[in-house]
C-alpha cells in the first residue's frame, strides 16, 4: 500500500466483516492487496484478520477499510471469553499491509534462453508487489446487558458486554447509539446462548486527535479458548451482496483448514500470456471469481501457505520478529527487528496460511471452524510469464523454436481462457498485439 | 471401517441369499477413491492409502497366522486400508501404514466374547490423533457436493439390506440430525445452519461405514438404538461443548466399551459376516 493510500481513514484499519459494524455509516472499502500495481484496489468488501494461534491461544486481528467519519465508526465482535485490558491492542497497519503483500498472489517471470545455446534461465523476482491505559469498570444497567469491563485502548473506547437476552443488548446498543441492522437480534442472540461475550469498540475522536495517526489501526484481541472460529455471522446480517474475508493464519505446526467448509487451493503455477503483467489485479480478481463460482462459493481458498522462515520469490521483505510477534505470533522467541529465519532444522516455528473467502448468509449460514494440521506442504497462488527468446540466433534449434511458438503463445491463451474466463477472441486479440501471435507463419 | 470374521472359531455352513455386504463396501469406498482422485480432491493421496491397505493386509495375515485362523480373509483388512487412506491424513507416509497396523492389531488383541470392541480404522485414528501431532482428519474436506450421490449410494446398500445393521446408520443419522435441530431451536438459528451441518460428506461415511460396521455395533436392535443416541449425544457434547474435533470418532470410540454392556444387558444372537441368518453360537 502506497504512504497516499494510508492517509486518513482510507487504509485505515477499522473493523471487519467478522465484526459488525453497527454504526451509521456502512464500512467495507478495503485496501486490497497489490500485487503488480502497488495501488490497484482488487476486492471491495473486504477484510483482513490475522490469527495467530498458539495451542489454545488466539489473538486476533482484525482489519478492514473505513471510510466516514470516525464518529460513527463502531464495532462488535462475538468473544468467547471475558477480556482483560492487558489482551487488547492496536497493531501498525503497515505490518498488516507488510504480511498481506508477503502472501499475496504473484507474479513471476522467466526469459526463455537462447535456442542455440546451453539453456540459462533466468528467474526475476515478482513486481513487488500504544499509547495505553486502563480504566476498568464493572456496571449494570436494566437492559440485562452487563458491561464487564471498560477500557481506553489508544484511539478507541472499549467495552467488554455480556448479556443474558438479545433483546436487551439491542436495546442498550440502539440506545448507546449504535445502529443495529435488522436481523442482528437473533445472530446475537445464538451468540449470547452460546456463552459469548461482546468486544465493542468506538473511536475515541480527542484521544484520536492526542495520537495525531490520523488514521485507525487494526485492533487486536487475544484470548485463551479452545474455539478457533472467525465469527462471520453478524457481518452477513444485512449485507449488501456477498463480502470477502481474508484471513493470514500463523501457526507452529503447518498450514489450517476449514472443518465446516471446503478449503481449496487457488489454481497456480501455470502460464499466462505476457500482457497479464499489465493488469495482473483484473486478472487474478477474474481468476480468484471462477474459482468462487466453481466450488459455488461454499469453499475457502488457499492463496499462500509456507513456512515463514523463507519464500521463494518473495513477494516482499520478509516480515521481522517483531512484526511477527506485533501480529500475535509470540511464540518465535525473540522480538527484534531482524528478519524472522528458521531457527531449527526441518522448518522454523512460524508458518503462515493466507485464505481469502468470499461469503454470503446463504453460502457461508454458520461461522467458519478451523483446524490447523501438520501439512508443511508449501504452496503460492503463483502465475507464470515466460518471455520468448527474441535473438538472431540461426540454427536448427532456433528455427524449431520460432516454430513452436504459436503454439505455445495459444496453450498460454486457453490457460488464460480457463483461469478468467474470459473470451478467446479478447485474449488472442491482445496477444497478437503484444507481439504474441497465435497464428504460425 | 469394517468388521472381521470371528476368530478362531468353526465357520457356519454358507447360505447367501443376498450378497456379502463387504463386497458393497468395497465397491462404494473404491469410488470414493476414484472420486477422489480424479474428480473431487477429498485430500486423500495414493502412497498413503497404499500404505494403509499394505498395512492392513499383513498385519491381518500376520494375526491370522499368530491365531491359527483357518481361513484367511482378506476383504475386512483391505476394507480398514481404504477406509484409513479416504479419512486419516498424516504428513508423513509411515503413519498411515502404523494406522493399518493399530487397527487390525486391535481387532485381534482387544476383543470380548469373539467380537472385536472397536471400529479397527475408528480406533486407530482416534489412538493416532491423541498420540502423534502429525495427524489430522478433514471433515470440511468432503465438501457438499458429493451429498447426494453419496447419499443416494448408500441408501441403495441399506435397500438392498445386504448390511444387516443398516438401523444403527438410521438411529445415529435421525439422532444426530435431531440434536443439531434442537440446538438450531435452541439458539434461534435458521435452519440453514443445522442443514448445512447435515450436508457434510464425512457425516455420511461416519454413519454409513463406521457406527454401522455390523461387528463392532450391539447385538440387540435396542441397543443398537441406545448406542446410536449415545454416540450422538457424545458427539454433540465434544463438539460444541469441548470443541473437540473430530467429535463423531472420538465419541464413538469412547463408547464402544460400553457396547460389551448393552450386550449383556441386552442379549441378541451375535452378528457374522459368513452367514447372513445371525448366528448364536459362543463365540
Amino acid at each position: 500500500m502506497t504512504s497516499s493510500a494510508l492517509r486518513v481513514l482510507k487504509s485505515g484499519v477499522a473493523a471487519m466483516a467478522i465484526v459488525s459494524q453497527l454504526a451509521t455509516a456502512p464500512a467495507h472499502a478495503f485496501c486490497g492487496f497489490y500485487v503488480a500495481q502497488a495501488d490497484a484496489k482488487l476486492f471491495n468488501n473486504t477484510s483482513k484478520v490475522v490469527l495467530a494461534r498458539d495451542g489454545d491461544q488466539t489473538a486476533i486481528t482484525m482489519a478492514s477499510d473505513f471510510e466516514g467519519d470516525v464518529k460513527e465508526f463502531a464495532v462488535v465482535v462475538p468473544v468467547p471469553t471475558f477480556i482483560e485490558r492487558k489482551q487488547i491492542g492496536v497493531v501498525d497497519p503497515k505490518t498488516i499491509d507488510h504480511l498481506d503483500r508477503y502472501t499475496a498472489p504473484r507474479l513471476v517471470e522467466y526469459h526463455d534462453p537462447d535456442p542455440c545455446t546451453p539453456p540459462l534461465p533466468m528467474m526475476a523476482g515478482p513486481p513487488s508487489g500504544g499509547m495505553q491505559h486502563v480504566t476498568s469498570t464493572l456496571q449494570k444497567r436494566d437492559y440485562g446487558v452487563t458491561i464487564e469491563a471498560s477500557y481506553d485502548v489508544a484511539e478507541y473506547d472499549v467495552l467488554i458486554l455480556s448479556a443474558r437476552e438479545s433483546d436487551g443488548l439491542v436495546n442498550w446498543l440502539v440506545d448507546n447509539k449504535y445502529k443495529i441492522p435488522e436481523g442482528a437480534e437473533s445472530v446475537l442472540g445464538s451468540y449470547i446462548k452460546q456463552g459469548m461475550r461482546f468486544f465493542v469498540a468506538k473511536v475515541n475522536v480527542d484521544r484520536m486527535k492526542d495520537i495525531g495517526n490520523g488514521y485507525l489501526r487494526p485492533l487486536q484481541v487475544r484470548y485463551q479458548s479452545a474455539k478457533f472460529m472467525v465469527p462471520l455471522r453478524l457481518g452477513t446480517v444485512n449485507a449488501r451482496g456477498p463480502q470477502d474475508l481474508i484471513i493470514y493464519a500463523l501457526t507452529k505446526k503447518g498450514r489450517i483448514e476449514s472443518t465446516n467448509y471446503k478449503t481449496v487451493k487457488i489454481p497456480s503455477d501455470v502460464d499466462v500470456p505476457l500482457y497479464v503483467a499489465n493488469e495482473f489485479g483484473p486478472f487474478y480478481k477474474a481468476v480468484f471469481e471462477r474459482a468462487v463460482a466453481r466450488e459455488n462459493m461454499r469453499a475457502v481458498f488457499i492463496e499462500y501457505a509456507w513456512d515463514m522462515g523463507w519464500c521463494d520469490p518473495c513477494a516482499a521483505d520478509p516480515l521481522s520478529n517483531k512484526e511477527l510477534v506485533e501480529v500475535g505470533a509470540r511464540w518465535i522467541g525473540s522480538d527484534d527487528d531482524k528478519a524472522f529465519r528458521s531457527s531449527r532444522p526441518g522448518g522454523s516455528n512460524a508458518y503462515v496460511t493466507r485464505l481469502h473467502v468470499r461469503y454470503d448468509a446463504v453460502s457461508f449460514p454458520e461461522d467458519i471452524v478451523f483446524l490447523e494440521t501438520s501439512d508443511r506442504n508449501n504452496f503460492q497462488g503463483r502465475y507464470v510469464l515466460r518471455h520468448p527468446w527474441r535473438g538472431t540466433g540461426i540454427c536448427e534449434a532456433a528455427t524449431a523454436y520460432i516454430k513452436a511458438l504459436p503454439a505455445r503463445f495459444a496453450e498460454r491463451a486457453k490457460n488464460l481462457e480457463n483461469l478468467t474466463g474470459w473470451s478467446h477472441e479478447a485474449i488472442a486479440a491482445r496477444m497478437e498485439k503484444g507481439g504474441q501471435s497465435l497464428q504460425v507463419k | 471401517m469394517s468388521g472381521e470374521a470371528a476368530i478362531g472359531q468353526q465357520m457356519p455352513p454358507r447360505r447367501r441369499p443376498v450378497p456379502d455386504p463387504r463386497h458393497l463396501q468395497m465397491v462404494a469406498l473404491i469410488s470414493l477413491l476414484a472420486v477422489n482422485f480424479w474428480m473431487i480432491d477429498f485430500g486423500a493421496r495414493p502412497a498413503p492409502t497404499l500404505a494403509a491397505i499394505g498395512a492392513s493386509l499383513l498385519t491381518q495375515i500376520v494375526c491370522a497366522s499368530l491365531a491359527g485362523l483357518q481361513q484367511l480373509d482378506l476383504r475386512s483388512p483391505f476394507l480398514t486400508g481404504m477406509s484409513l487412506g479416504l479419512l486419516l491424513r498424516a504428513d508423513v507416509v509411515w503413519l498411515h501404514a502404523a494406522a493399518g497396523v493399530i487397527a487390525i492389531g486391535s481387532k485381534f488383541l482387544i476383543r470380548h466374547r469373539g467380537k472385536h470392541v472397536f471400529n479397527p480404522s475408528g480406533f486407530a485414528i482416534v489412538v493416532l490423533l491423541l498420540a502423534s501431532s502429525h495427524v489430522w482428519v478433514s471433515p470440511g474436506q468432503w465438501g457438499t457436493e458429493i451429498w447426494f450421490a453419496a447419499l443416494t449410494a448408500l441408501l441403495a446398500i441399506v435397500v438392498l439390506g445386504a448390511a444387516r445393521r443398516a438401523d444403527i446408520a438410521i438411529f445415529f443419522f435421525v439422532s444426530h440430525a435431531a440434536l443439531l435441530l434442537v440446538r438450531a431451536w435452541w439458539l434461534g438459528d435458521p435452519m440453514a445452519i443445522p442443514l448445512h451441518q447435515l450436508q457434510s460428506g464425512s457425516l455420511l461415511i461416519f454413519t454409513f461405514f463406521m457406527i454401522s460396521d455390523p461387528r463392532t455395533t450391539p447385538d440387540s436392535m435396542c441397543g443398537r438404538l441406545l448406542f446410536a443416541i449415545a454416540v450422538a449425544l457424545l458427539a454433540h457434547y465434544l463438539a460444541f461443548f469441548m470443541q473437540m474435533r473430530p467429535a463423531l470418532y472420538f465419541a464413538l470410540i469412547a463408547l464402544s466399551p460400553a457396547m460389551i454392556l448393552l450386550d449383556r444387558m441386552i442379549p441378541a444372537p451375535q452378528f457374522t459376516w459368513n452367514d447372513p441368518a445371525p448366528q448364536g453360537a459362543p463365540k
